[in-house]
């Protein structure tokens, strides 16, 4: 239950008293919205009071004496219990904000299917996949390059000893981003509450894609650096 | 003489027409049709868009093993999810079916499989660019696993209860790494097999086994024809199989652990 700001309970309570005509002192309208949000109504509270009954509330279950005889007005029905829904029977707070599968995720997803076929056939249309000479074990093109989403250890081996680049690094980051759910306890998945975890991840994404990319497009003749708008990218670059 | 009115006489498209309904109507009433479309699917005769037939569409179609009938409404934001996961699910079925084009067209030895490159370039209807359409989305898959597993950490979607299901998703990732660079050697030109080389290289720097991984990777002390044998049979084989199989606990997982992570 969340808490109801202190003026708007008042606001409320300046409300109810006059809609009751202003007859009711403000302290009792203040006793009525103790329990949660559910009023008893008025006539029947009033009426357990003249009866001596002590009116109770805020638990999930309002007991009120019997009376020892009928009503002032000759009633002989009277009110035992008040029961609230959520102490008798599971009432979910929130229901869940659901949608129909079909069409509200159905769509989206054929359309974007039907996009990225679309976007891998025109650019296939134009752009060919490389093709160069048969492979030639005796001739070693320079530079050599592994394929791009290896050239950020293609790039670490030009820094390091292989067992560190080769080995060491790349096998505590793949450890550590496959525990990283057992590492980071921090329960929280709100922005502001992960800092830490987001730096650390963004670092290390960003690590790779600088690597990658000074390796596809910096690293000429013999793995020198170049720039590519000296060099071109000519011979340096494959996909 | 005789009455000179006449029917209104029917054009031949509206005879068409009426034929074409005709044997639409036929068609949909048949046991034939009613057995294949289910109750609420779209192609049956008088589908209506009810609750109940949405609900249907999914729970009596083979659609039901990947989705529920209902996901929460954040869970249907494309903004949100940027449909990367879906992409690259996407990209896999698209890579599958260009890869089984290809291999037609293909043999995995060192005398002719550059050759068969070539002549699909030059001899096969569409040969080029389906063979263009497999490396490109090949590249773009990496990508958009990439982005996905970026996604997933900064939305702490990794956080229990998907905790074993990020550690699927990473294993996914090396899989996809591991198809791409198998793939890489197939063409059998100077560009694939020096990429081979220097990746391979690196496997060698495994400490304490090193050398016999990269021996039975490559069939052998350098590449060669046995290389080219093995890692065809890894890459359109043995590592689909397994990816598939990680696929399938991957997207059961999302199901079994609440659906994808809620909003921020």
């Amino acid at each position: 239950m969340t808490e109801i700001p202190e003026h708007l309970l008042k606001r409320s309570q300046e409300a109810k008293a006059k809609a009751d005509g202003g007859s009711a002192p403000p302290a009792e309208a203040a006793a009525s919205s103790d329990d949660d949000g559910e009023t008893i109504p008025r006539s029947l509270l009033e009426q357990s009071q003249q009866e001596g009954g002590p009116a109770t509330s805020g638990g999930g279950v309002a007991t009120i004496a019997p009376p020892a005889m009928a009503g002032p007005s000759g009633n002989t029905h009277r009110l035992l219990t008040v029961v609230k829904s959520g102490s008798i029977q599971d009432v979910k707070a929130n229901p869940g904000d659901k949608v129909h599968v079909w069409p509200h995720l159905l769509a989206p997803e054929f359309t974007a299917a039907l996009f990225i076929t679309a976007f891998t056939l025109v650019f296939s249309l134009f752009i060919n996949a490389p093709l160069l000479e048969l492979a030639n074990h005796n001739a070693t093109p320079n530079p050599s390059k592994a394929p791009w989403y290896f050239l950020g250890l293609q790039e670490l081996l030009t820094m390091f000893d292989p067992m560190i680049a080769g080995v060491t690094i790349p096998g505590i980051v793949l450890v550590l981003l496959g525990f990283a759910p057992y590492i980071d306890r921090n329960p929280s998945n709100a922005p502001e509450d992960r800092k830490f975890a987001i730096c650390i991840q963004t670092i290390h994404l960003m690590f790779w894609a600088v690597l990658v990319i000074i390796g596809s497009f910096f690293r000429g003749q013999g793995f020198n650096f170049t720039y590519p708008w000296d060099t071109g990218l000519h011979g340096i670059f494959h996909l | 003489m005789a009455n000179m009115i006449e029917k209104p006489k029917q054009s031949l498209p509206e005879k068409l027409q009426q034929g074409a309904t005709a044997a639409a109507d036929w068609m949909q009433d048949s046991q034939f049709w009613t057995s294949i479309f289910r109750p609420g699917s779209i192609f049956r005769k008088g589908y209506t868009d009810s609750p109940r037939n949405r609900s249907y569409v999914i729970m009596n179609s083979v659609l039901y093993h990947l989705h529920p009938v209902k996901v929460k409404r954040h869970a249907v934001k494309v903004s949100y999810t940027l449909c990367l996961g879906g992409l690259s699910f996407f990209l896999f079925i698209l890579l599958t079916i260009t890869g089984i084009f290809l291999m037609f067209f293909y043999r995995p030895t060192a005398a002719a499989a550059w050759s068969d490159i070539e002549s699909l370039h030059t001899q096969v209807s569409f040969g080029l660019l389906v063979r263009n359409m497999h490396r490109w989305g090949a590249h773009l898959m990496c990508l958009s696993v990439f982005l996905h597993m970026a996604r997933v950490f900064y939305h702490g979607a990794y956080k229990a209860p998907r905790e074993f299901n990020w550690v699927v998703g990473v294993i996914l990732l090396k899989l996809t790494l591991l198809l791409s660079f198998t793939g890489y050697l197939l063409p059998w030109d100077q560009l694939s097999l020096w990429a081979v080389t220097v990746g391979t290289n690196m496997m060698g720097f495994t400490p304490v086994f090193g050398d016999q991984v990269r021996f039975v990777l490559l069939g052998g002390k350098q590449i060669g024809a046995e290389t080219l044998l093995r890692w065809y049979v890894l890459h359109v084989l043995m590592l689909p199989f397994v990816l598939v199989i990680f696929l399938a606990i991957h997207f059961w997982r999302v199901r079994k652990d609440g659906g994808i992570s809620g909003p921020l």
